[in-house]
């Protein structure tokens, strides 16, 4: 194999290779979202403690592993960055966060709106809550650094390094549950026991994550394109890609 | 030129910055006062049952030293900014790190250890118990450092940034969110006569993993700022 993978650190291999890529993530997106939640609202039975209310999982649990995931992806982008001095990997991380915020914030609305009936309230001050919380915080902190420095070199590295700190807040939300003893339920997904709910509620929440999957690297492909379409908009290539008819 | 020891260096850093301090005593004062006004305001706000004040003492107290400690951080590095003094240290033989650790631990003899001396006597006023001011006293002992050493970070990457104030609101006072949890977690345990051993363990980890990554990661937050 002489494929060399590198190409696709340089922004305008990946602007290309984005494009083509970007709508067919987007429509498998659609696709299993489409499925998920036919299933998660036709097929799967009603919960026999929680009745519909738990039908929020289908998008509830699959937000809060992207939020969760989105980041870890984000902070390994920018420890790529900050070691092997990519330009491409700065700007992958910018286009994540703003993703793996919404997913955060969808996350929080979704898991108020399960607790108001299951728990009784829109909010308790559990371990895992207030970690997303604090998520949703790092997310947006990341965020704000990025766009306070009009250098572009120095808000990359900045808010890289600060994406690798609030890294160390990760493990806390996943053993958060086992630290602090919780109103949470604990997991009910795993790969080492037998999951405690039926199949069909099993295939609803995994076509829903697949979807938040493609979803998630359909737009920061779009996101992506556009960033690099901003950095390099001195360069030939761009100049022109913009003056060619599209 | 003759190669100087870790420890002088060290040493150096840390009475520099004591000396600088002592010449300018307001801003100490500054952030001690307002670590004396924002906790006098909870009762003023709240109301004066001595058993609503004690339940509320360890958050308020807690979430006052956050917040004076933030309101401190942006002198941490700011001055050494503008006069270029921070270049020289970035240029100097010495390890950036133990340069930096020496600023952040002047910088808690400044800020932090007086909220700490300070506190038991808010406490009071909070009709706290012996034994909750005793623990509230080893907490902030072992949590305030903390919260500079966290905060040296935000402040090293905020620095020079325009409306760094708030943005350093915004990006240390979520890495801050273990200790207050933890912190004001032991007074409460003392308080309903618990031990606390459990969390100050915590805070002394906590304490122990910023030690050991923070001044590390302020250094190239320092050296990403002045490329």
């Amino acid at each position: 194999m002489s494929l060399n993978l590198w190409r696709y650190a340089s922004p305008q291999t990946f602007y290309r290779f984005a494009g083509t890529l970007a709508p067919w993530f987007l429509g498998l997106a659609a696709a299993l979202t489409a499925a998920g939640l036919y299933i998660g609202f036709f097929v799967a039975p009603t919960d026999f403690q929680q009745g519909q209310a738990y039908r929020i999982i289908f998008i509830h649990v699959p937000a809060a592993w992207m939020s969760m995931f989105i980041y870890v992806v984000m902070a390994f982008w920018c420890a790529v960055g900050l070691a092997l001095n990519t330009r491409l990997s700065f700007m992958m991380a910018l286009a994540l966060a703003p993703t793996g915020a919404m997913f955060t914030f969808v996350a929080l609305w979704t898991g108020a709106l399960w607790g108001k009936p299951t728990w009784g309230t829109w909010w308790v001050w559990d371990a895992r809550l207030t970690s997303e919380l604090i998520l949703l915080f790092l997310y947006i902190g990341f965020l704000s650094l990025h766009a306070a420095i009009d250098d572009v070199r120095r808000a990359d590295r900045a808010a890289a390094l600060l994406a690798l700190v609030g890294a160390v807040n990760v493990p806390i939300i996943y053993f958060s549950v086992q630290w602090w003893s919780t109103l949470h339920q604990g997991a009910s997904v795993s790969l080492t026991r037998a999951p405690s709910m039926a199949a069909t509620m099993l295939v609803g929440m995994l076509l829903m994550s697949l979807a938040a999957w493609m979803y998630a690297i359909g737009v920061s492909f779009l996101r992506l394109r556009s960033i690099v379409l901003e950095r390099e908009s001195g360069a030939d290539w761009v100049r022109e890609l913009l003056r060619a008819p599209a | 030129m003759t190669a100087i020891g870790l420890a002088p260096v060290f040493a150096a850093v840390v009475r520099r910055d004591l000396t600088l301090a002592l010449r300018r005593r307001s801003d100490v004062l500054t952030t001690l006062f307002f670590f004396v006004i924002v906790v006098s305001l909870f009762p003023l706000g709240v109301g004066t049952q001595s058993n609503i004040l004690r339940s509320i003492a360890p958050g308020v107290v807690w979430v006052a030293a956050l917040l004076a400690s933030m309101l401190a951080l942006v002198r941490l590095f700011a001055s050494d900014f503008d006069d270029g003094t921070l270049e020289q240290l970035t240029l100097s033989p010495q390890p950036l790190v133990l340069l930096v650790a020496g600023k952040v631990l002047a910088h808690w003899l400044v800020s932090g250890l007086p909220l700490v001396l300070i506190a038991p006597l808010l406490g009071l006023q909070f009709d706290l118990p012996a034994a909750a001011l005793r623990t509230m006293t080893v907490a902030l002992l072992l949590g305030t450092p903390c919260l500079s050493l966290i905060g040296a970070v935000g402040a090293a990457l905020t620095l020079g940034v325009r409306g760094a104030g708030g943005l350093l609101a915004l990006l240390v006072l979520p890495l801050y969110i273990p200790v207050l949890i933890f912190g004001a977690g032991a007074v409460s345990a003392a308080l309903d006569g618990m031990s606390v051993n459990g969390q100050l363990s915590v805070l002394g980890a906590l304490l122990l993993i910023a030690l050991a990554l923070a001044p590390w990661a302020a250094a190239t937050a320092l050296r990403i700022a002045l490329e």
